[in-house]
């Protein structure tokens, strides 16, 4: 299951880079696939629509969030925890 | 070129109900925002605004009004009868074929779209009721101001998202400037508070979940509002000759487009239409002592328009107070430039600047005064109105205290 949650993540982060999912690597950080705060915006969506659950951001004060947007291993992490607490 | 004057004032908003309430509450530096209160709200993550809770449809229009009036069109034709009723003016002859209405608005009969959606997606119903689409229609509100009064000159509607009541009050300002019309009612109506209305904007991240803390370091975005604010622009000479009550002068205008970005704003594109509107006033820069600011609440509007605000009046920009009334009354998205209009006459007429409420914590990249939270006695004889669109668009005014 981790592996398919990662593979579907970097998929979505792929698609809104409009780059192959071969070509993104988990060290990256959005800003590096040229992914802007819209993009941000539209990730989040398709991880929510994606994994069926919900993620807490708000654009004004995107580092508060418990969400780490930092780089797309990051992101990975926090979708994975928070498929397992909304799981439950 | 005629001067033009603003000769009468009405609103409803979260604040208020006329005017005098709604510049007692800004004076009080009074919060309208609060739990939103209609179907479906428990299926929102975003459940504040500045909602009018005290409207009571029937007590105001019969079943026959109700039929035909979505809510934005009963604000704007509320907010039209106290304006129209204390400039005392009646359009007749060749001063109603001469008066029109320019009324802005961002969503139009959305409660009406909403309600009606609805009924034939959810519910499955297939039949709708035969005044959809004229109670939805963007124009409505504007039409049934025209209708109500007379006004026969020209008359339309504005829709440039969060500046359409100030793009809508540009023309109506340069229409009687250029001798094209003799009186314009003019403002904005915007009742976005339903289901669809809010889900859309939570779909955006840009949205608070407790407060509007405009400038304030720790804000956390916009919160919505309702209502409408609709004024009588009158030929100067036309307003003198007849005795009547100036509130004040409308003396500049200015828009611009940042041809930039569809969401983030840009400081080239507000800085262009803040110096457009000094120097279409003929102004000096150090003559604006206060600006009612966008002051959205967003992390991107406020520091952007501070950093222009900055730019364009240079170290002017330390002395002049700046506020955000949205604090107040939420953003009335195509609304908010008329009921923020009010602030202005506010500051010019009674000598108050209304305050910028919530403000909590000190943020470096808004480092003017912001007239926190507590209004401020101050005498100003010039101010200005901003309002930055989503789109890029922007549009800003400027007033001077009556001679």
């Amino acid at each position: 299951m981790p592996s398919e949650i990662k593979t579907k993540v970097i998929e979505i982060i792929a698609e809104q880079a409009v780059l192959e999912p071969s070509d993104v690597r988990e060290d990256q950080s959005l800003d590096d696939l040229g992914i802007d705060s819209l993009g941000l915006v539209e990730c989040i969506f398709a991880i929510e629509e994606g994994f069926d659950i919900s993620v807490p951001f708000n654009a004004n004060e995107p580092t508060q969030s418990d969400f780490d947007i930092s780089s797309v291993a990051s992101i990975i992490t926090a979708v994975q925890s928070l498929i397992a607490e909304q799981s439950r | 070129m005629r001067r033009v004057v603003i000769t009468g004032a009405g609103t409803v908003n979260a604040l208020g109900l006329d005017v005098p309430s709604t510049m007692e509450a800004m004076r009080e530096g009074r919060c309208g925002i609060s739990e939103l209160n209609f179907r479906d709200v428990d299926r929102l993550s975003i459940k504040i605004g500045g909602q009018i809770h005290d409207w009571n449809t029937e007590n105001r229009f019969n079943r026959q009004q109700i039929a035909l009036y979505d809510r934005f069109t009963q604000f704007a034709l509320t907010a039209a009868k106290e304006a129209i009723e204390q400039s005392g003016l009646v359009f007749n002859g060749d001063l109603s074929a001469k008066s029109g209405v320019i009324l802005g608005t961002s969503g139009g009969g959305l409660t009406t779209q909403d309600d009606n959606y609805r009924m034939v997606y959810e519910e499955g119903k297939n039949r709708v009721h035969p005044f959809v689409v004229p109670k939805l229609m963007n124009n409505a509100s504007c039409s049934h101001v025209s209708m109500e009064y007379n006004l026969k000159g020209p008359s339309f509607t504005v829709a440039t998202a969060c500046a359409s009541s100030n793009h809508a009050m540009g023309q109506a300002f340069n229409m009687v400037r250029c001798g094209m019309a003799t009186a314009m009612v003019t403002g904005g109506s915007e009742s976005m508070l339903c289901f669809g209305g809010v889900k859309a904007w939570e779909g955006l991240r840009v949205m608070s979940k407790d407060a509007c803390r405009p400038f304030s370091l720790n804000r956390n975005g916009m919160v919505q509002g309702e209502g409408a604010a609709v004024f009588v622009f009158e030929d100067y000479e036309h307003a003198k000759a007849r005795g009547a009550d100036i509130l004040c002068e409308v003396i500049g205008f200015a828009m611009t487009s940042d041809a930039s970005d569809i969401v983030m704003p840009s400081k080239q594109g507000a800085a262009r239409a803040i110096l457009g509107a000094i120097t279409d006033a003929k102004l000096n820069r150090d003559e604006v002592g206060y600006i009612n600011a966008h002051g959205t609440g967003t992390a991107a509007n406020d520091k952007t328009e501070c950093a222009a605000v900055a730019d364009v009046l240079g170290h002017h920009a330390d002395k002049v107070m700046i506020s955000s009334t949205k604090s107040m009354h939420g953003h009335l998205i195509g609304g908010t430039g008329a009921v923020e209009l009010l602030a202005c006459i506010m500051a010019l007429k009674d000598g108050v600047i209304a305050p910028t409420i919530n403000y909590e914590e000190p943020d470096p990249e808004c480092a003017l005064d912001v007239v926190p939270n507590t209004a401020r006695d101050a005498k100003v004889d010039v101010v200005l109105s901003n309002a930055f669109a989503f789109g890029g668009l922007n549009a800003v005014i400027a007033l001077r205290k009556a001679a």
